[in-house]
């Protein structure tokens, strides 16, 4: 399954960043950030609640910065 | 402007009016030398113009450590910055360094946050085909819905000024559109009742209701908007390079710092000479400012980004920074040749060695063939633009891959190829012309052919013309046409080299033996017009769709797809790459020569903070606005 959800990110570092977290969360087996559009598209391995995992996914990104922010 | 960046504005300006201001009080206080109290005393109003414009990225340096993350560049400046002050307190009472680091950081961060935010609203003011709404009849009432919840086959009211919101056909009305968002083409296209519409069009005049054919995330507009916003998520070398660079750039910039503060004054100690900590420590703090890779990391993907959005506004959809690369380094297309080079559409173009009038010989035909589904006859019906009355018609013969044998209003017509009229035993003028004949004679007696041609594109030769002055070695054309008529194609049009008589696995094989015959470093494109030569798009090292609008499965092997059919895009696509790529490259070189330099410099005492600054914020603000012109292509 695939969702795209909105992001807050500063920087092109910060967003390779933020993906590289996202990518790292139990549940998502892809994700990409595109900094540009603050666009952030998941794909999700099969059977996994998108929104546990998104839930994840937030506490992951917080961890690393205050500033980065996903809306789920 | 946001509000945020408001604020920012403000804490640069106090903070700038209070290190200027600090700068010319002390004149009337400096005693004999520098005295520690002056000094002291002296930092009271630099430390108030610092804090305010440092506060937060002091704050982030702390909660970043103590989450770990300690080399980003907030600690970078941070600890920069306060290394300069400590320098000024201990030696000399020269502030106004350490307050400019954080100062031109943070104008360089702003610009930074500007810039992007810019070229995100050009782009989506680019990308502004996404419909809001969609009209639909409730109850003898418009009612405004969202598009995604229209189901296939809904009546939906387009009115003039509104976009076309979903892929559909016209039931009623007739109106001009403009397809410029989509296609960059200026001139409106006219549609009445039975034509098929493409979402994202605008509707410039008249009511139009439409049925729709399918639902809005299968329509052409979502499918773009996909395509364009996962372009950047195929990454070019180039930017991959970076990040690669980056990540091991800024450790080891900082490392580099730490040993010049440590290594020079250690061995000179060792040496028995005075170790100048203050000396070593300043330079080291250069190395820091310098350091900072944010021109690179930021410029690059913005620069793609910007090209990508540029090309797209003149209807060349570039699926990937990666292959905005390949495009750029483009030195054979090969192109098939029917429906790319040539309209695809057969259409009669002359009649010759006719007794009767042309429109009477085309009508003859046009009523023998009336029973034929073939596109000749198609062809001839269409030329012949008139109803046809059937009833005039009767006692139809047809002779497989020969012909047709009718009576026309009591004549006995024969229209059909060579083969037909030797079987007839009527003898016959070949043409010297290329193209398909058909051949008609009238109770026995010849009366002319009729020659029927696919028409090459206005614009193809000019194409053609354009790719070479581009830089392309070589074009290529592909056909599975019989020979005669593929050379005289490829003479007209000025070709290079032309392989016909082909079948699918014909071009496969062609294109196959050109990418293990040419350098590696030259890349092949082909162009098609997608519907049979999926193979060959995703083979070839860039595939090229045109005229692929509303095709999906186009969309879905080339990786390059031209909205419109026109083959002067391909030369405009290449150019757009090119120009795209050239400013990637020149941001690169110039981003990490200066850094390369300055950081040369700085080891060796040759520069000073404001030299560093500059190397740092100086270059980000040039890079991005050099990746800024990636948005503009000239028009035509």
């Amino acid at each position: 399954m695939k969702k795209s959800y909105k992001v807050d990110v500063d920087c092109a570092n910060c967003a390779a960043k933020m993906e590289a977290a996202v990518k790292a969360t139990p549940g998502v087996q892809d994700a990409v950030l595109n900094f540009m559009l603050l666009k952030l598209k998941v794909t999700f391995e099969e059977g996994a609640d998108p929104q546990e995992v998104m839930g994840r996914c937030q506490a992951a990104v917080a961890k690393l910065d205050d500033d980065f922010k996903i809306y789920c | 402007m946001e509000k945020e960046d408001k604020v920012m504005i403000g804490r640069i300006a106090v903070s700038f009016i209070l290190t200027v201001a600090a700068a010319f009080l002390p004149e009337a206080w400096k005693g004999e030398g520098v005295s520690l109290e002056y000094r002291i005393f002296h930092l009271l109003p630099y430390l108030a113009a610092y804090l305010i414009v440092s506060w937060d990225i002091l704050l982030k340096a702390v909660k970043n450590i103590r989450k770990g993350q300690v080399l980003d560049e907030n600690f970078l400046m941070a600890v920069a910055s306060l290394g300069a002050f400590g320098l000024g307190i201990y030696q000399n009472g020269d502030y106004a360094e350490a307050v400019a680091v954080m100062l031109f950081y943070q104008v360089g961060e702003l610009f930074e946050d500007y810039a992007v935010g810019k070229s995100r609203r050009n782009i989506s003011e680019l990308m502004d085909i996404r419909p809001d709404y969609a009209n639909v009849e409730q109850d003898g009432k418009l009612v405004q819905v969202d598009p995604d919840e229209v189901a296939i086959g809904t009546q939906i009211i387009v009115q003039p000024g509104e976009k076309v919101p979903i892929d559909g056909r016209v039931v009623e009305g007739r109106s001009n559109l403009d397809t410029a968002a989509l296609t960059g083409e200026s001139l409106p296209r006219e549609v009445g009742a039975g034509d098929e519409v493409i979402s994202g069009c605008i509707n410039l005049n008249g009511v139009l209701t439409i049925e729709t054919t399918k639902e809005f995330g299968e329509s052409t507009v979502s499918k773009i908007l996909e395509l364009v916003e996962d372009a950047s998520s195929r990454k070019a070398k180039s930017e991959v390079f970076i990040t690669k660079f980056a990540r091991v750039y800024t450790p080891a910039v900082c490392s580099a710092a730490l040993a010049l503060f440590l290594l020079p004054p250690l061995v000179r100690l060792a040496m028995g000479e005075a170790p100048l900590w203050h000396m070593w420590l300043y330079r080291s703090l250069l190395f820091l400012v310098v350091s900072c890779p944010c021109a690179l990391v930021l410029s690059i993907p913005l620069s793609f980004f910007a090209g990508i959005g540029g090309a797209s506004r003149q209807g060349i959809l570039i699926k990937g920074s990666n292959y905005m690369e390949t495009l750029a380094h483009t030195a054979y297309v090969v192109m098939d040749k029917t429906g790319t080079l040539t309209q695809g559409v057969f259409e009669v173009s002359a009649v010759h060695h006719n007794k009767l009038e042309e429109k009477k010989v085309l009508e003859m035909a046009a009523l023998a063939e009336c029973a034929s589904s073939h596109p000749i006859s198609k062809s001839l019906q269409r030329a012949y633009g008139k109803p046809i009355d059937r009833n005039r018609v009767t006692d139809i013969q047809e002779y497989g891959g020969k012909g047709v044998v009718a009576q026309v209003d009591g004549h006995t017509v024969a229209a059909g190829n060579a083969k037909l009229m030797d079987m007839l035993h009527i003898p016959y003028v070949n043409c010297h012309m290329v193209g398909t004949l058909v051949h008609v004679a009238i109770d026995g007696a010849y009366h002319g052919h009729i020659l029927i041609a696919d028409r090459i594109k206005t614009h193809s030769q000019e194409a053609v013309q354009a790719l070479k002055a581009n830089g392309v070695k070589k074009v290529i054309m592909l056909t599975g046409d019989e020979k005669r008529t593929a050379e005289a194609v490829a003479k007209e049009l000025a070709i290079d080299e032309v392989h016909s008589e082909l079948l699918p696995q014909g071009k496969v094989e062609q294109v196959e033996a050109l990418i293990r015959r040419k350098d590696p470093k030259e890349k092949v494109a082909f162009v098609g017009d997608g519907i049979n030569d999926a193979p060959v798009l995703s083979l070839a090292d860039i595939g090229i769709a045109m005229g692929a609008l509303g095709s999906d499965a186009a969309i879905e092997a080339a990786d390059v797809v031209l909205m419109d059919d026109d083959p002067l895009k391909i030369s405009k696509a290449i150019r757009i790459a090119r120009k795209c790529v050239g400013i990637v490259y020149q941001n690169i070189v110039f981003a990490i020569g200066i850094k390369g330099i300055s950081l040369v410099l700085g080891a060796l005492g040759f520069i000073n903070m404001w030299f560093a600054i500059f190397a740092d914020t100086g270059v980000l603000i040039l890079c991005v606005l050099n990746s800024m012109r990636c948005l503009f292509n000239k028009k035509g």
